[in-house]
C-alpha cells in the first residue's frame, strides 16, 4: 500500500474498516502486514484519499 | 523488559475508558488507563454534540469549562431544502450541548484519577499478553519503553480502530453498509444559527449519511459529513462531498477551516460479543453508536460505567472469565440494545430512499403536531405516511 502522509489525518479510518486486520497505526506511521488481501477497502473509505495500491 | 501489575488495564483514555477507570477505581480496583498520544482529547475525531440527560447517570454536572454551547433546537433539511425547526422544548432528548471534547474528555480523566485510576500518556498497547490462551494483560511502549503489563482483566476502549477486540479473538469488523466515512471542518467566518444544531438530509451525504452544521458559539462550528461506506468509490469521498457542500452554500463558502478532523463511525447495532475471557470491549470499540444519529459518547460513557461497575463486583470473587463478564454485556443490552437494532433497522431503510421520498417525509413531519421529536415519534410519524418503510420493524416502534 502507498499512502501520501501530506494528506492523512491519522484518524484510523482504514484501520478499523479493514476486514484482514492487516494495518497498525503506530503513532503516525501506518503498517500493513501480509494478511492484506489487497481488496481496496480502506482505500475507498479514506476520507482524504491518501491511501491507494502501489503499482 | 519491565513488568508491572495491575488489577485491571484499560486501553484509551476517551470517555468509554475513563468511566470505566472511574467506577472500577472506585470500585476499590487498582486500574491503570493507557492513552497511546501525548494529550487526553486531541486531536478531535468528533462532532461534539451530545444530549443532557444521562451526563447525572454517570457522575457529571454540566460544567460550562467543557460546553461550547447549549442548544436551543435543531434543524433538519430536506434535499430541496424543506427546513423543519425544532425547539427544545419538541427537541427533547435529542439535543443538548456541543462540547468542547478535549476538556470534556479531560474532565472524565480527572474523575478516574481522582477515584485513583493511574493514567498513562504516550503508552501505546501494541498487543495483549497470552498465556495458555488466555489473555493475562497488554505489552506496550510507554514513552519508547518496551513494557508489560499484567492485569485480570484489560478493558479495550481504543475507539473505531479497535485493536484489544481483535487480539482477543473477538470478531469486531464491519460490513461497509455499517460504517461512515467522516470528515469535518471547525469553520470560522460563517453565518449560521448559533443555538441550532443543523443536519442536512440526502443524497448531499449518500447512504443515509448527513452533513451537520453544530455551532460551538464565538462564531465557530463544526461543519462535517459522514458518508457510508458502500457508497465510498475512490477514496476522498467524503472529502468531495464535504467541500461541494460548503462550495454551494452561501453561508459556508465564505469561510475558513481551523481544524480538519477525520474518523469513522459504525452504524451497526452493537456487537454480537464484546466480552470473551479476560476482555471487555466498551464504547466505539464494541460498535456501541446510535446507527441513526451517529452519536457514540453516551453509549460510551455509559457502558464503561456499566463495565467499571461489572469489573469490581467480578473481582470480589476473582472472576473475570467470559461468563462472569457477560453481566456487563447483559447490562448494556438491556439499556441499548433495543433502540440501537431499531436504529439500525431504520437507518437500512433511509440508506436507500430517494432524495424526493426524504423530502416529502421532512415535509410530512413539519405538518405533523409532534410533541417532543425524537427518533422514535419522528417514526411513528414516517409510519402514517410511508407504512411500507416501517413495516418490518413496526412493533419496535
Amino acid at each position: 500500500m502507498k499512502v501520501v502522509y501530506e494528506k492523512c489525518l491519522h484518524c484510523g479510518c482504514c484501520v478499523g474498516s479493514c476486514k484482514q486486520n492487516a494495518i497498525y497505526l503506530n503513532d503516525y506511521i501506518l503498517e500493513f502486514n501480509d494478511a492484506c488481501n489487497r481488496c481496496r477497502r480502506c482505500i475507498k473509505i479514506c476520507p482524504v484519499g491518501a491511501l491507494s495500491l502501489e503499482e | 523488559m519491565q513488568t508491572y501489575e495491575c488489577d485491571i488495564v484499560i486501553v484509551g483514555a476517551g470517555p468509554a475508558g475513563s468511566v470505566a477507570a472511574k467506577y472500577a477505581a472506585e470500585g476499590g480496583l487498582d486500574v491503570v488507563l493507557l492513552e497511546k498520544r501525548a494529550e487526553i482529547g486531541a486531536p478531535l475525531r468528533c462532532a461534539e454534540g451530545i444530549s443532557k440527560k444521562w451526563l447525572s447517570e454517570i457522575g457529571m454536572e454540566p460544567d460550562p469549562k467543557w460546553i461550547s454551547a447549549e442548544m436551543d433546537g435543531a434543524i433538519i433539511v430536506s434535499p430541496s431544502g424543506h427546513t423543519f425547526k425544532l425547539d427544545e422544548s419538541q427537541a427533547g432528548n435529542e439535543v443538548g450541548y456541543v462540547l468542547e471534547r478535549h476538556l470534556f474528555d479531560k474532565a472524565l480523566a480527572e474523575q478516574a484519577s481522582k477515584a485513583g485510576a493511574k493514567i498513562w500518556l504516550r503508552t501505546a498497547a501494541t498487543g495483549v499478553i497470552k498465556e495458555d490462551g488466555l489473555v493475562t494483560g497488554v505489552y506496550a511502549n510507554r514513552m519508547g519503553e518496551k513494557i508489560a503489563i499484567r492485569a485480570d482483566c484489560v478493558v479495550g476502549a481504543d475507539g473505531f480502530e479497535s485493536q484489544v477486540g481483535r487480539w482477543a479473538g473477538i470478531d469486531t469488523t464491519l460490513d461497509l453498509t455499517d460504517m461512515c466515512s467522516c470528515l469535518q471542518y471547525r469553520m470560522v467566518n460563517i453565518d449560521v444559527e448559533p443555538n441550532y444544531c443543523e443536519f442536512v438530509l440526502g443524497s448531499a451525504a449518500p447512504g443515509g449519511g448527513y452533513v451537520w452544521i453544530f455551532p460551538k458559539g464565538k462564531g465557530i462550528a463544526n461543519v462535517g459529513i459522514g458518508v457510508q461506506g458502500s457508497k465510498c468509490k475512490s477514496g476522498a469521498d467524503a472529502k468531495y462531498y464535504l467541500d461541494k457542500f460548503i462550495n454551494e452554500d452561501p453561508r459556508l463558502n465564505k469561510g475558513a477551516v481551523l481544524e480538519i478532523v477525520g474518523g469513522a463511525v459504525s452504524t451497526c447495532p452493537g456487537l454480537e460479543e464484546t466480552v470473551t475471557d479476560n476482555v471487555v470491549l466498551v464504547g466505539d470499540a464494541a460498535r456501541l453508536i446510535d446507527p441513526i444519529t451517529g452519536g457514540g459518547i453516551c453509549h460510551a460513557a455509559r457502558s464503561g460505567m456499566y463495565a467499571g461497575k461489572v469489573l469490581t463486583e467480578c473481582a470480589k470473587k476473582g472472576d473475570f472469565s467470559k461468563e462472569a463478564l457477560s453481566t456487563y454485556e447483559k447490562m448494556w443490552r438491556d439499556k441499548m440494545e433495543d433502540k440501537l437494532w431499531r436504529n439500525w433497522m431504520a437507518k437500512e431503510k433511509f440508506a436507500a430512499l430517494s432524495d424526493e421520498v426524504l423530502d416529502d417525509l421532512v415535509l410530512a413531519i413539519k405538518e405533523s403536531d409532534i410533541s417532543e421529536v425524537n427518533v422514535y415519534n419522528l417514526l411513528k410519524v414516517i409510519k402514517e405516511k410511508y407504512p411500507d418503510l416501517v413495516a418490518e420493524f413496526e412493533d419496535m416502534i
